[in-house]
């Protein structure tokens, strides 16, 4: 087996030095009827085969490049440098450990500041954490951090949140108290300042929306103050920091994001990274690593984990959450590709991907039948067909084009959006991409 | 997995030790700067169209303020984290024996694996139809585990070991519901990870700690003792945080179900047993596995993981959505609550959004493929050999709290420094000098300085050889000299002790421009 460097001769003498007869003897504490247990397994297999066997289930797959692809809905294909992952798989950053002998992690210390503090910037935000697991995960922790906060446990949940995130904070907040979740209102306002109330912790809104539409959130963020409540903004397109006011300047308390959208690849839905930022007073409530900066016994700068005290390898029970691996590689290639872009290619990739998408949703909307519900919109927007979206997008499938997601995939139970398909546009998206989703579709719905 | 509990790195005066050169710099070891020290907000290392937006479409939601986000050319990001990455200890550069971490040879056929367009540029989203290779890698890896364990269901999307007992503890919570009952306590062993305590609580369980015995196990008394009708389950770890297998496990599993109760393993230490152990036929009802653990995704400097969670027959109808499910047409994945109630499922929620770590599952099933069967016993034995074969080699200059044998980690104490002034923290931090990543310190709890070394099957018996003798030595150091030596470590990091202390006390959690 290529993977283990011991040798025969070694076992047989590391045995000796044990002072036992065989391998058996040091499994003697297994209760005998579980001891030695049959697999119906296969032996092992060369590199060459295994490779083989993975690549023939990968080409079952239609990979996003290899077609005109639409789909976005807390997932986004844009194109990584090959600086990010080339930098990711050094094995220093690949094959090390959460950092708690931080003489020797300085590298992974010093990069999580850095993601730190460009998450605490792009969200407009004070504090952030060194990562959660994704978005959805952080959505739910920021709602048990609110109700920590405001020592409440009602949370309203826009219904233009996603509904995965939505399902994701209801089974981890059930327990903890109330979850009100509103109907969805695809590309109209929600009137959310009228359910907030005096028992209210927090209230939940995503912007981009889930059908890509935004939205001021000032005035909620007012009403929620005025009522004692924190507003948690929800971000799944980070590359729309670049271009739309932050959730910070219109007033949000917390804000949990999606990460992938920078420096990681679609892998299906995983793994991602999830963006945690908060208001500075709020940070002995957050969940997760915190990288902080220090001095060394020589009094040059350097980094450490810092207010563990918060977390469950100190607090057990009492802690802020359960977490502990969470998502370091993945906030690296978020952080490395968004050293690449500065402020400058930010805001250039953001305006490209807008201009994108306004060019598609203009074609798109000319098609006869076709209606454009979102109003503003980022990169993402949601058409209402003449007919199921379902039919459409599979139809569009059969022609070669990724056409987007339905709502119905997200909404099974809303009558109202089978219709509607929620459509992103990346810079990865060319001309004629856009041109055949046009023409497609004109002849789908004819 | 450490405790620092109540011993914060702090620093005391000292003389610098190092040799001063101009630049600051020592040969290999370069100061790096801050990405927002080096770069600026008008530097890209990305070419761009500038386009100038003649007719958005943002509501008027433009931004207002400018971010203060620095850019780095190419080549400047390039050097910036190779630096980086030169300050940090890895696995594939030394020996990296933290227990209870399992810092294994992570093989790189699996990241090209996760890194083919048909895994790693497909969308969670686009139609079912054309991604059905994605399905049948999760459903080849559900049927490993399942096997693997001898456990008849699991659920996939778990994002890391805690995530997978957070999804064990609220199967068990739904499956009281579906009972009728309202159980409100979990016991949890005083040996387990921070994550099980952090977990029940989060679930909004009590937690009651049972406690070990004197050889290192759960005190089946005690258990017994603590064992009534408010107790919803158990999690205990097993092999356990002391390294050693629970012996009394079934009589464990047998009081915890004829009290109503669930048992809950957490399945971090799977390494030790896998192709040689069913935990199945141990009588456990959940287990998570961490993929990074047991099945060598790479750590990543903290994740990202994956920690599917197997199931009995009693949680099995809990499996959190989405449901992955083959017919005739295929495969293809129930989301709704009420399509999988129709099926027969009463689904726990949803974990997260999607359908779990896809990459992390193509990474582990290529390290299954590639092990097979008889290789992953093969690993597991050798990780449980090299362990106790650090065990044999340091307890006659170490203390052993327990006899052993043990399983895949060596667990010492401090009594062996006893009146020597040298402490856990301080072998540790030598053993950085001597080019060797510390063993996990100070956990578990219920030993006194507790130094766990866990070699994992990846180490030639020269290397192991190398570090008992750099141990041996350090043991014999400790007792005859002053432990002046041992307070100054490390002087050949790249940074000596950090001031933890100050860390917290004035808290410095991101770069901030300097008042102009």
């Amino acid at each position: 087996m290529r993977y283990l460097p011991l040798r025969p001769d070694d076992r047989k003498a590391m045995l000796a030095r044990i002072g036992v007869a065989s391998i058996d003897d040091l499994f003697r504490d297994v209760p005998e009827a579980a001891r030695d247990a049959h697999f119906d397994l296969p032996r092992h297999a060369s590199e060459m085969k295994v490779e083989r066997t993975l690549s023939y289930l990968a080409s079952h797959n239609a990979a996003a490049g290899s077609f005109p692809f639409f789909c976005g809905a807390g997932a986004y294909r844009h194109h990584v440098p090959a600086t990010v992952d080339h930098l990711i798989q050094r094995s220093e950053f690949l094959t090390s450990y959460t950092p708690y002998q931080p003489e020797i992690a300085q590298g992974t210390l010093q990069a999580l500041f850095e993601f730190q503090t460009q998450v605490a910037l792009i969200t407009g935000m004070e504090v952030a954490n060194a990562s959660m697991y994704d978005g959805s995960t952080a959505t739910a922790e920021a709602v048990l951090m609110a109700h920590r906060i405001t020592g409440r446990s009602r949370a309203v949940l826009s219904g233009n949140l996603h509904p995965h995130y939505a399902e994701t904070v209801r089974t981890m907040g059930e327990l903890a108290g109330e979850i009100v979740v509103a109907p969805a209102s695809a590309g109209v306002p929600e009137g959310l300042e009228r359910v907030i109330d005096d028992s209210t912790s927090c209230v939940v809104v995503q912007n981009p929306d889930v059908f890509g539409s935004l939205s001021d959130l000032s005035r909620l963020a007012e009403a929620a103050h005025a009522k004692g409540a924190l507003l948690i903004a929800v971000v799944t397109e980070a590359v729309s920091l670049g271009l739309v006011e932050s959730p910070g300047a219109m007033g949000a308390d917390i804000v949990a994001g999606e990460g992938q959208s920078i420096g990681n690849a679609l892998t299906f839905g995983g793994p991602y990274v999830g963006l945690f930022a908060a208001r500075e007073k709020f940070l002995r409530q957050m969940p997760g690593r915190l990288a902080g900066q220090t001095v060394d016994a020589d009094g040059r700068r350097g980094f450490v984990l810092t207010l563990s005290a918060r977390e469950q390898h100190i607090r057990r029970e009492k802690a802020t959450s359960n977490i502990c691996t969470n998502s370091g590689l993945c906030a690296l290639a978020f952080s490395i590709h968004l050293a690449l872009l500065g402020e400058k290619g930010l805001g250039q990739l953001a305006r490209l991907n807008h201009a994108t998408a306004v060019r598609l949703a203009e074609r798109l909307s000319a098609v006869k039948d076709v209606e454009l519900v979102t109003q503003a919109f980022f990169n993402e927007f949601t058409l209402k067909l003449p007919k199921p979206a379902l039919d459409v997008a599979d139809a569009l499938a059969d022609r070669g084009i990724i056409a987007g997601v339905r709502a119905s995939r997200l909404y099974p139970h809303d009558s109202r959006l089978r219709n509607h398909l929620i459509v992103a546009a990346t810079e990865t998206n060319t001309d004629a991409d856009i041109d055949a989703y046009a023409s497609a579709l004109a002849e789908v719905i004819a | 997995m450490m405790n620092v509990q109540g011993r914060p790195t702090t620093i005391e005066e000292s003389e610098p030790v190092r040799q001063a050169t101009i630049s600051g710099d020592r040969g290999l070891d370069h100061e790096e700067k801050l990405i927002f020290e080096i770069g600026d907000v008008e530097v890209t290392g990305v070419d761009l169209p500038e386009l100038d937006l003649s007719h958005d479409r943002l509501g008027g939601l433009a931004r207002k303020q400018p971010i203060g986000l620095a850019g780095l050319s190419e080549p400047e990001t390039v050097r910036h984290y190779v630096r980086l990455s030169q300050r940090n200890a890895s696995i594939d550069a030394s020996f990296y024996p933290l227990g209870s971490c399992t810092m294994k040879h992570n093989p790189r056929l699996n990241e090209k694996m996760a890194r083919l367009p048909g895994f790693a540029d497909i969308h969670p989203l686009q139609p079912q139809k054309t991604v059905q290779g994605a399905f049948a890698v999760i459903a080849e890896l559900a049927r490993w585990l399942k096997e693997l364990t001898g456990m008849p269901a699991v659920a996939m999307t778990p994002k890391a070991g805690a995530h997978g007992e957070l999804c064990g503890v609220l199967a068990i919570r739904a499956a009281l519901r579906a009972r009728g009952e309202n159980r409100r306590c979990i016991l949890v062993p005083e040996s387990a990870h921070g994550t099980n305590p952090a977990t029940a609580a989060a679930c909004g369980f009590a937690v009651e700690a049972i406690k070990a015995t004197s050889d290192g196990h759960v005190d089946l008394a005690a258990l017994k003792d603590a064992l009534g009708p408010h107790v919803a389950g158990l999690m205990l770890t097993n092999p356990n945080t002391c390294g050693l297998f629970e012996r009394d496990i079934i009589a464990i599993a047998e009081a915890v179900h004829a009290a109503g109760a669930y048992f809950y393993c957490d399945g971090a230490n799977f390494n030790a047993i896998v192709g040689r152990v069913k935990p199945g036929a141990l009588g456990i009802d959940a287990m998570h596995i961490n993929l990074h653990k047991t099945f060598s995704t790479p750590h990543g400097g903290g994740g990202p993981g994956a920690g599917p969670v197997v199931f009995s027959q009693r949680l099995a109808p809990y499996v959190p959505l989405p449901l992955f499910v083959e017919d005739e047409k295929g495969f293809r994945l129930i989301e709704d609550p009420q399509a999988a109630r129709e099926a027969g499922a009463a689904p726990l929620g949803r974990m997260c959004a999607f359908h779990g770590q896809m990459g992390m599952f193509v990474r582990a099933l290529a390290y299954m493929l590639s092990h097979g069967a008889d290789g992953l016993r093969q690993a597991a034995e050798d990780a449980v050999l090299s362990a106790n074969y650090v065990l044999a080699s340091l307890k006659d200059v170490m203390t052993a709290p327990y006899e052993g044998p043990c399983m895949h980690e060596a667990l010492f104490d401090d009594d062996f420094l006893k009146d020597t002034g040298v402490t856990t923290l301080d072998i540790a931090k030598r053993l950085i000098d001597e080019g060797f990543h510390p063993m996990t310190i100070y956990f578990p709890l219920v030993v006194h300085g507790a130094m766990l070394i866990e070699p994992t099957e990846s180490e030639s018996k020269e290397t192991l050889d190398r570090f008992i003798a750099v141990m041996r030595e350090l043991a014999s150091e400790a007792k005859q000299r002053d432990s002046a030596a041992f307070k100054s470590a490390p002087v050949l990091a790249p940074r000596r002790r950090l001031d933890e202390t100050l860390a917290a006390r004035k808290p410095v959690l991101r770069w901030k421009p300097s008042a102009p």
